[in-house]
């Protein structure tokens, strides 16, 4: 059970192709052979090459050689594959929540040293995933929120709590995302109304917060599964409210529509894609030079005013101004996603989700 | 045996090695996934663990197989209601229009049910779509959105198979003997007489063999539901879709697609025993 945004799942699956296709049959050892990096593809991956990547080469001498990937388990899998061939399809990629929790599981993913990487001390724990023995597998890489956005035309005055969800008032005019792992609405209601998502550790905990999320069901008149359905709708004010991505949010308003983005005071939901590098990639110094890089807070700066992904270090320590670090996040704490539950109670979720959304 | 059979035979060889090779050992695979056990350190280890048919067998799954199959029998029913008066007064059309006719029908072919799936979307939205024509003409007092739906779903699927359907029954119904309805007429009956007692009767076996072809088809339809449909309005495709895709769980959606496959063919047998009855 691990899935990532739909979004940028879609974004990658094409390139995938023919990413595998490159990477197959190349194994790197030379030196001066370029740094294999994986990005989400499109939007992103032009980002990283027009606004990341030089700087990086300019300041380590690697040159880097941009891989699109497709978020998730596609990628995963492909992972898996050329590790059985014993390659990897890149060096070095972003990978998010719960497949990189599974890929894990199967320690699919070389142990990265945290010695070479001085930069590790920007970023909180939360963004450095360690195998039980203590080694680092995963270094945050990009941040993303989802908030509840309206449509200012039809609701003027924007609900400030994610409690809105539960409001009759809105009958039938919400959006919501249709699956259990790329919502994360179970996260959403627990810290709601049960003070934290402590009560999904267990099965009767999230059977308890699932009663309490099916509520919601009668005001909700659209589960998206592809973004752009929602997006639509929100824009033209037919469907008024719902959970939808704070950047692109941001883009549409900035395109003229009526839509306001709006951190819930519960906080809005902070997705994260981290970088990993599979088993079998052998340029261990360039890859730690590059999540180094990418650590930076001038790094992650860069990529806040130009991909509007949130900074994974402190934003203190970054030179974003007020304006700008609001336009990409928050400072009310964000409600992280249980990505364990689904890998641990991954068929229940499943079934449990779709006997409620089917009313 | 003799030796005409055995050239028959032989001529059959290539083409089961096709089928052998394209269906046989793909179905095979799903199978055999479809009974793995859930692994720690892989997706999956084969072995025979019926766990994913025990997942399937609780009410909800089993209430959305039988809502697939209800769904279908009702498309195949307002497709072929829809298709056969078409194609039939078609054939008494000259041949150049015939062709032409056949060629635009054909032509919906090729449109990719995703395109259509959207295209039915924005058709049926309250900004863009007919429900300003309803509020300009006065019959609704302000437009309003269509979808998600029962009715959208049940029209994009219609609009996918009717030219399934009029395909299907085209043949059958342009090689009919005309002179039995000629006999029909002297003989007094009315012409819809006629077309119910000697057009249809006649026409039986490509009736019911054009509606399962299109419950078959429709079964296996995805994006419409997904699109234009609530998650009420999901079949077991959708299911499935969700399990390969977003859950990664292949043993379970592989589980479903051998249940979906079940279905199909017990229809499918099931019209074929009574066909047979009827002959008898």
């Amino acid at each position: 059970m691990k899935n990532t945004l739909t979004r940028r799942r879609f974004i990658g699956t094409a390139a995938a192709t023919g990413a595998a296709t490159l990477a197959a049959p190349s194994i790197l050892s030379a030196q001066g052979t370029p740094l294999r990096v994986g990005t989400y593809g499109g939007f992103f991956e032009d980002s990283f090459k027009a606004h990341i990547f030089p700087g990086f080469t300019e300041e380590t001498g690697i040159e880097v050689d941009s891989i699109a990937v497709p978020t998730g388990e596609t990628w995963l899998v492909q992972i898996k594959n050329a590790a059985r061939a014993k390659t990897a399809p890149a060096d070095v990629s972003l990978m998010a929540g719960t497949p990189r929790r599974e890929g894990a599981k199967q320690k699919v993913f070389k142990v990265i040293d945290d010695s070479k990487i001085p930069n590790l001390s920007s970023l909180s724990d939360r963004f450095k995933d360690r195998y039980e023995d203590g080694g680092l597998y995963g270094v945050g890489g990009v941040s993303w929120y989802i908030t509840l956005c309206t449509n200012s035309d039809v609701i003027p005055e924007a609900p400030t709590s994610w409690n809105a969800l539960w409001d009759s008032k809105y009958e039938d005019q919400i959006g919501l995302l249709g699956l259990a792992t790329n919502s994360f609405l179970l996260e959403v209601t627990a810290t709601t109304h049960f003070g934290g998502t402590d009560i999904l550790s267990t099965k009767e905990g999230i059977s308890e917060v699932f009663d309490k999320l099916a509520e919601v069901v009668p005001n909700v008149r659209l589960w998206y599964k592809d973004e752009g359905s929602f997006q639509q709708a929100l824009q033209q004010g037919e469907i008024p409210m719902g959970q939808y991505y704070h950047d692109v949010a941001g883009l549409a308003a900035a395109e003229g529509f009526p839509v306001v983005s709006t951190f819930p005071e519960e906080g809005g939901i902070l997705d994260s894609g981290y970088w990993i590098v599979p088993e079998y990639a052998e340029a261990d110094d360039e890859i730690a030079a590059f999540i180094n890089y990418m650590s930076k807070p001038e790094t992650q700066a860069v990529l806040a005013r130009n991909v509007g992904t949130a900074p994974v270090v402190d934003p203190a320590l970054t030179d974003l101004s007020p304006e700008e670090l609001a336009a990409v996040s928050s400072d009310i704490e964000p409600i992280i996603p249980r990505y364990d539950i689904y890998g641990e109670h991954g068929p229940f979720i499943s079934d449990r989700w779709n006997q409620m959304i089917a009313g | 045996m003799s030796k005409p059979g055995i050239a028959r035979y032989v001529a059959l060889v290539p083409s089961s090695v096709m089928i052998g090779v394209f269906f046989a050992i793909p179905f095979a695979l799903i199978l055999a996934v479809s009974v793995s056990s859930p692994a720690d350190d892989a997706d999956f280890r084969l072995g025979f663990d019926l766990q994913h048919f025990q997942r399937f067998a609780t009410w909800f799954y089993i209430e959305r197989a039988l809502f697939s199959a209800g769904l279908c029998a009702l498309i195949a029913a307002i497709s072929m209601t829809i298709a056969f008066p078409f194609t039939y007064f078609l054939t008494t059309f000259k041949r150049r229009s015939q062709d032409w006719w056949l060629i635009y029908i054909l032509a919906q072919l090729s449109l990719s049910e995703v395109l259509i799936a959207f295209s039915w979307q924005i058709l049926l939205s309250r900004t863009a779509g007919v429900g300003n024509i309803l509020a300009w003409v006065g019959i609704v007092e302000k437009s309003f959105s269509m979808t998600p739906s029962a009715g959208a779903v049940i029209a994009a699927l219609v609009y996918l198979t009717v030219p399934f359907s009029v395909l299907l029954l085209f043949p059958a119904l342009s090689r009919m003997d005309r002179s039995l309805l000629e006999a029909a007429r002297t003989l007094g009956a009315s012409p819809m007489r006629t077309f119910f007692t000697v057009v249809i009767p006649i026409t039986r076996p490509a009736i019911i063999s054009g509606g399962v072809t299109v419950f078959v088809l429709t079964l296996g339809a995805i994006i419409v539901p997904q699109v234009l449909g609530a998650p009420q309005h999901w079949t077991l495709s959708v299911l499935i879709t969700d399990q390969a895709i977003f859950n990664f769980n292949m043993p379970f959606a592989s589980a479903l697609a051998v249940v979906l496959l079940a279905l199909s063919a017990s229809v499918i047998a099931a019209v074929s025993w009574l066909g047979r009855r009827r002959e008898v």
